[in-house]
């Protein structure tokens, strides 16, 4: 049975689509099979990100409805033979998502997927409420901002509520995924302390993502930023995020920080 | 290293203005569902299903869309005896 994770925010522009983009390239290039869910019925964007819009045949409400099989719906990268994608709709609304559909949805992709990758639309509303339903794991993404972090605390609480998890009393395992860190801005003191936002929020440390014009790059090429240059700083944090979500224990390190010698030997641990 | 790259690396942006002029022609004509291809794909389907029982697991639809021409690709599995018994 696959792991089902939700990418999730709140707040709209803080990167899900782009790092649920990273993280399942990266996952698949370690030889998993992966499928990563577009939830944001009516404004889908992970297709483009994937670079798979023009071959979008069938989407997500499609199979909900009955009117395609979700293997015809599901598009396999043309790069990464383990990496798929399934579109939301264009034209429908969200109302077409239905809980009992989506149910069946994640459950058939559990069954034939390692990991299933929920992208989250924003907001609060249905399509949000429902990526998160199934989620094992969550991946709050962040950015270093007040709005940013008080939606983050927001989609935290629904996260412990409304997901089946949270029903069946069980703990939602839950990480924050900082990204657009701007280390100039850092310096200047401009930007919230990784150390705040942890202190704010109180879930363990994924990674830090750093801004950067390889994501622009990559978004422009539609190719994840994993797949697209695999040794740029944003990548590297996105392997090293996806190492510690399969449970290995490395020290995050903050982009731009020097650190001396014991620094380096005492460095921030996840978690 | 980062310095070979910002000098010696193809701008994305051109490419990023590409992908998006086809896919917007593409979804503005799809509003109110007149996208041409994905008619004639409901269409060939619901031809053939007249004739045979379609197994949707046999049935693969292919779609790629391009700026001056799109393609369709149905690819059907029609078994020997399917012509039979709609007769």
């Amino acid at each position: 049975m696959g792991k089902v994770i939700v990418v999730t925010s709140g707040k709209g522009g803080v990167g899900k689509t782009t790092s649920s983009a990273a993280l399942g390239a990266a996952l698949a290039q370690g030889g998993d099979k992966v499928v990563v869910v577009d939830f944001d019925v009516g404004l889908r964007n992970l297709d483009l990100v994937m670079g798979a819009e023009r071959r979008v045949v069938y989407d997500l409400v499609n199979v909900i409805q009955g009117e395609a099989k979700l293997t015809q719906a599901l598009i396999r990268d043309k790069r990464l033979e383990t990496l798929y994608l399934l579109p939301a709709s264009q034209t429908r609304d969200k109302d077409n998502l239905t809980a009992e559909g989506v149910a069946a949805v994640i459950g058939a992709l559990k069954s034939s997927f390692d990991w299933v990758i929920c992208d989250s639309p924003a907001g609060i509303e249905r399509g949000a409420t429902l990526a998160m339903r199934h989620a094992d794991v969550a991946i709050v993404v962040t950015n270093p901002e007040v709005s940013s972090v008080r939606d983050s605390d927001r989609i935290i609480g629904l996260l412990d509520s409304k997901t089946l998890k949270a029903e069946n009393g069980e703990r939602m395992e839950k990480h924050l995924l900082l990204t657009r860190y701007d280390p100039a801005r850092a310096e200047r003191g401009d930007m919230l302390k990784v150390d705040d936002v942890l202190e704010i929020l109180s879930i363990p440390l994924l990674g830090i993502i750093p801004e950067s014009m390889d994501v622009l790059r990559a978004s422009n090429l539609g190719s994840p930023v994993t797949l697209a240059d695999g040794r740029c700083p944003p990548s590297v944090a996105y392997f090293d995020a996806v190492r510690r979500l399969k449970g290995e224990t490395l020290p995050v390190a903050v982009p731009g920080e020097k650190r001396g010698f014991f620094g380096k030997i005492f460095g921030r641990k996840a978690a | 290293m980062s310095l070979f790259r910002l000098f010696f690396r193809a701008p994305s942006a051109p490419a990023a203005r590409e992908r998006l002029q086809v896919l917007l022609a593409h979804e503005r004509a799809s509003v109110g569902d007149s996208d041409l291809v994905t008619k004639l794909r409901d269409e060939i389907l619901r031809a053939i299903s007249k004739h045979m029982q379609v197994d949707d697991e046999k049935v693969s639809v292919r779609m790629e869309r391009g700026a001056q021409v799109s393609t369709l690709a149905v690819d059907i599995e029609i078994p020997f005896d399917a012509g039979k018994k709609a007769a």
